[in-house]
């Protein structure tokens, strides 16, 4: 069975999989996630479960608090000094903020990939084989070569590369960037790829090999995705969320959020009747 | 769910609100046509009728023009939730009001050959007939365009009052043949025109399906259930 056809498309025997008994455990569950800039409220009491077998979409207008709370899910608000985040989030049942959490660890474990494609200003090679060196993952050169090889596969980028991995990562084109950063994210074998507006720096080409991509990543990862294109979010994700003003208005299935949406404001963000 | 604001892109609304006077001209002609019909029908109208027949191209061309406003739409725009749904639902519409159109014309068409029919009962019955059924599809294209899902409900369950009269017309034909076998020719074509009639209501049910689907994003069918077992 495609893992299409274990989420939500298709029934069996009468029943969606998610109707399916037992108890399905989340990947990451989020509750009553607030967050403060100061004296700024940005995201209030927000709830969600990311599962680790499809893609969940976060949409919103500027402002609505769907980065803010990506940036929770691997604690990278950490680094905003007045930013402060109240709640509990835990990943495979474990709370990411207690003290006991190697943060290093924890951004292994949870990687992102941000909206302007940012290599380090290193070879191809070195910027994948980055993370696996400094987390000991590879015994030696033969073991990283094949991490770098498989991560750059993985990302649909290896072919374009194969025979100039000692170039430089900056002098690749902006689709083949991201992708890069994508292979350095999976380098590390992570769990959870956050995504902040992968492709809207993109062109339409670079865009689809990337939304491609993240329908191949689907299964091996949970996926979260930050888009201010809702075509994408259609395109790409099993779930959406809809954040409106720091609230989380409506979470469920990507098709039903765009056919018939449950609540008044996600049927005017996502008809175009917004603001 | 209600659709009150504008959308924020002006052209969005002008298209669909073009869409919605499609299907209302489409409706309004479809409506004109089955009465005019039946009214050549009872008067013996046979040039009437052959202008009912020669005005049924006009709502193949608006189904067309139809088609193609909602292939832009979608191309264009990109709409999504109820305008989605009322896109593909002005599409649907638009090909069951032709259909409509053709029983119009299926009726107009069988005019000359009851030109010398004597007064045959069911005769009487068959404008109360036409009455509701032409009713039923002006009710639910009102329905459409005001996004008015309960008013859809209210359509579909007036197509049992049709239903009654082309079984109580069916039944009466069947008795006026065996009694006068000589007019069977035209009790079968007056079965016909009946059979047409209960086909109108039928489509104006699916009609109002399909506007309860695109207004509330639900199968009319499940609330029925719904409100069957409470």
């Amino acid at each position: 069975m495609t893992p299409e056809a274990e989420i939500d498309t298709l029934p069996q025997h009468g029943q969606a999989a998610d109707e399916l008994p037992g108890p399905r455990t989340p990947k990451m569950r989020a509750r009553d996630i607030s967050v403060f800039y100061g004296d700024k409220q940005a995201l209030k009491d927000v709830s969600i479960d990311i599962h680790d077998d499809r893609v969940t979409a976060f949409i919103g207008p500027s402002g609505c608090g769907k980065s803010t709370f990506l940036r929770c899910l691997n604690r990278m608000n950490d680094t905003i000094p007045a930013a402060r985040v109240t709640g509990r989030i835990e990943l495979d049942g474990e709370d990411i903020n207690s003290s006991k959490m190697d943060v290093v660890q924890l951004r292994a474990r949870v990687g992102m990939v941000f909206q302007k494609p940012n290599p380090f200003p290193k070879s191809i090679y070195e910027n994948v084989a980055y993370g696996p060196r400094i987390h000991g993952l590879a015994t030696g050169r033969q073991e990283l070569d094949e991490i770098v090889e498989n991560s750059l596969k993985r990302a649909g980028l290896w072919d374009e590369v194969k025979d100039r991995l000692q170039d430089s990562g900056t002098a690749l084109s902006g689709g083949q960037q991201q992708r890069l950063c994508i292979a350095r994210t999976i380098a590390v074998d992570p769990e959870v790829i956050l995504m902040d507006e992968p492709a809207s720096a993109l062109d339409p080409i670079a865009t689809a090999k990337i939304e491609e991509l993240i329908h191949e990543l689907r299964g091996r990862y949970a996926i979260a995705i930050v888009t201010h294109n809702m075509q994408q979010a259609a395109r790409v994700s099993q779930r959406t969320a809809f954040f409106h003003l720091g609230e989380l208005i409506e979470y469920g299935k990507t098709k039903d959020i765009f056919t018939n949406p449950r609540h008044q404001r996600t049927q005017d963000y996502i008809t175009g009747r917004y603001g | 769910m209600q659709q009150p604001r504008e959308h924020t892109l002006k052209a969005f609304d002008e298209d669909i609100d073009r869409l919605r006077a499609l299907i209302a001209q489409m409706g309004g002609l479809a409506e004109h046509a089955i009465g005019e019909a039946m009214r050549c029908l009872a008067q013996r109208d046979l040039e009437g009728a052959r202008k009912v027949v020669e005005d049924d191209k006009k709502l193949d061309r608006l189904e067309i023009e139809t088609e193609g406003r909602v292939v832009q739409l979608i191309a264009l725009r990109a709409p999504m939730a109820g305008d989605l749904r009322e896109a593909v639902a002005a599409l649907k519409i638009s090909g069951v009001v032709e259909r409509i159109g053709d029983y119009a014309k299926n009726i107009a068409r069988r005019v000359p050959k009851l030109e010398d029919a004597g007064q045959i009962e069911p005769l009487s019955l068959l404008p109360e007939m036409a009455r509701i059924a032409t009713q039923m599809v002006h009710d639910v294209l009102d329905a459409f365009v005001n996004r008015d899902a309960e008013a859809a409900v209210a359509v579909a369950e007036r197509d049992q009052a049709v239903d009654d009269f082309y079984d109580s017309i069916f039944r009466a034909l069947l008795t006026h043949m065996m009694e006068k076998p000589n007019n069977i020719g035209q009790s079968a074509h007056l079965l016909f025109v009946a059979k047409n009639l209960e086909r109108v209501g039928d489509h104006a049910t699916n009609i109002a399906e399909m506007v309860y689907f695109a207004a509330t994003g639900e199968q009319m069918a499940e609330r029925l259930e719904k409100a069957g077992s409470l």
